[in-house]
């Protein structure tokens, strides 16, 4: 659906939407305003151009917040999803550790949610605990339950996986985490922009996500904390923006979420991120769910046909991604063979190599969705296939 | 986008079937290499006799590009000296990193590596096709010890 936004659309078939989305004319069109016409710094000047630039920066929090139904208070705007986990990392968790204190993660993290938590470890003395994903890609509940004990002190997890397409059922997990009065991020990278994300409905503690895997830019992403959550944490960096006050002798730290924005902010990406959500919301995320559920089953069809071609993992509920190896031929071939007809998907580990090795593949190869995409691009694909796989056939 | 193919009929060749592909006892030299973006991943051992390469192999797991380029190493090296090898290293990754061979005069004494000249067009596999010789590269620094099994 709306294809004729999508300018770079132009240059062939995209289905790596997992790794970063196209951008739509409106953001763009949005930043280059934003540079032409309101450039200033915010929470700064008392001239009108700063005035209107901090007017749209604090405008773009309370679009963000709404969209995911937070308060914008509770809307820190970061560099991407892997700042928002190293911010709640070291300015959440770490006070709260001592040593032979447990942290729970899944075995289908992305590195940006496993390798913060394992520094936080080194540095306290802390435990990672990994809870076991089945073959078909769906997380062991059984397990979970029988490891949050009350040794564990933070639970984090995916909203959905960015290798095998697992919509994890995180509100359940979350309430059962809450029983035990485990606190609960979720790495929503995946899932903004592809489901529609309720924090409150979901009651996470953090939900960390990415502009530029919602259409938005790169370089601005968010960490959503509860109010009383981010009221107790320390800072993050530290620096101009981020105080109230400062002598020699003592600093007061700004309100929140002000504390954990140090520094001057990416102003023009913050902008172009609440022109991504107003866009999603025009076009409403039932629908661009609905469509991607119907395009991911015409997907699943068409590439199970194929033969040779193994699909990694077949969850109870999928949305965004799709993984396969494909006979002998290696995925760096499949995806060099692809690009010359124009097919961008990815290949490699998609870093998530715990999983990977856990499947015991080296390597695969990804498509992945957006809401621009269509069953053309999928005919594409998988007219494409066969004939890689003959050549690479041992 | 480039038309040019990559898998010249000589990269398949090698890539099915690889010349010096098995381990090695007794190594005097060998190393492991590693593409971490792609998780690629070689081992190569070396039989040096006085100067000469009397044996060469490699094993692991990649691409391609990286199976026939770690073949065509071998069987390019096998009886040369180190220091000839260490100067084929320096000229295949002159050729990889963009020397296109039929724009510069003289120099052909890479012969069939040229097959991987190609490659110098994709800087996504670059790293593909010059992981063997990196890893040649690490092993004939080390001095001549028993290699160890890790
Ligand atoms: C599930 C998941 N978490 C975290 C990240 C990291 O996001 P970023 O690189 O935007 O910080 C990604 C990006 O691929 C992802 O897919």
């Amino acid at each position: 659906m709306n294809r004729e936004d999508f300018p770079l659309l132009a240059e062939g078939v995209y289905l790596d939407s997992g790794a970063t989305t196209q951008k739509p004319y409106q953001v763009i069109e949005r930043i280059d305003r934003f540079y032409r016409n309101e450039n200033a710094n915010v929470h700064r000047g008392v001239y009108e151009l700063s005035a209107k630039a901090t007017a749209a920066y604090e405008d773009a929090r309370e679009t963000v917040a709404r969209f995911i139904n937070g308060n914008s208070d509770e809307v820190i705007f970061t560099r991407g999803t892997t700042e928002s986990i190293n911010l709640a990392a070291f300015s959440f968790a770490e006070p709260l550790m001592k040593e032979g204190d447990e942290i729970l993660i899944t075995h289908m993290e992305h590195h940006a949610n496993i390798v913060p938590w394992q520094l936080l470890c080194e540095r306290t003395g802390a435990r990672l605990k990994v809870i076991p994903v089945d073959r078909e890609g769906n997380l062991d509940r059984k397990a979970l339950r029988g490891m949050m004990t009350e040794k564990t002190k933070l639970l984090s997890l995916t909203h959905i996986s960015n290798v095998l397409g697992t919509v994890n059922p995180v509100k359940e997990i979350i309430a059962e985490a809450h029983d035990r009065g485990i606190p609960v991020l979720i790495d929503g990278a995946q899932a903004v922009g592809r489901t529609p994300v309720d924090v409150k409905d979901l009651d996470a503690d953090f939900y960390a996500f990415s502009g530029h895997k919602m259409y938005g830019p790169t370089g601005i992403g968010v960490l959503y904390g509860k109010k009383k959550r981010l009221e107790r944490m320390r800072p993050y960096q530290s620096g101009g923006d981020m105080i109230l006050r400062v002598t020699f002798e003592k600093t007061t730290w700004n309100e929140i979420p002000h504390r954990f924005e140090a520094g001057t902010p990416n102003i023009a990406g913050t902008i172009g991120l609440a022109e991504a959500v107003r866009y999603l919301e025009g076009t409403g995320m039932k629908k661009v769910e609905a469509y991607e559920e119907e395009l991911m089953d015409y997907a699943l069809a068409r590439l199970e046909k194929i033969d040779g071609l193994e699909i990694i993992g077949s969850p109870a509920k999928r949305s965004g991604a799709l993984t396969f190896t494909l006979g002998d031929a290696h995925p760096h071939d499949i995806a060099h063979e692809l690009a010359m007809k124009n097919i961008a998907v990815r290949a490699g580990h998609h870093c998530a190599q715990p999983l990977m090795n856990y499947y015991n593949v080296p390597a695969a190869t990804r498509l992945s969705l957006g809401l621009y995409n269509n069953k053309q691009d999928i005919d594409f694909l998988a007219e494409a296939l066969p004939e890689i796989r003959e050549k690479f056939k041992l | 986008m480039k038309d040019q193919e990559l898998y010249q009929e000589m990269i398949l060749d090698h890539y099915r079937n690889p010349r010096n592909c098995c381990s090695m006892e007794n190594p005097t030299h060998c190393a492991e290499g590693d593409n971490p973006l792609c998780g690629d991943h070689l081992e190569v051992f070396l039989k040096v006799d006085g100067k000469i390469i009397q044996e060469i192999n490699f094993q692991g797991s990649g691409c391609a590009v990286s199976q026939a380029s770690a073949s065509m190493m071998t069987e390019n090296l096998k009886g040369r000296t180190v220091e000839e090898a260490l100067e084929v290293f320096d000229k295949v990754h002159v050729m990889l990193t963009g020397y296109h061979p039929d724009e510069e005069e003289g120099d052909k004494s890479l012969g069939k590596l040229e097959a991987l000249s190609g490659v110098a067009q994709f800087p996504m596999r670059i790293k593909c096709a010059s992981l063997a010789w990196h890893t040649l590269k690490s092993a004939l620094k080390e001095e001549a010890e028993p290699a160890t099994t890790e």
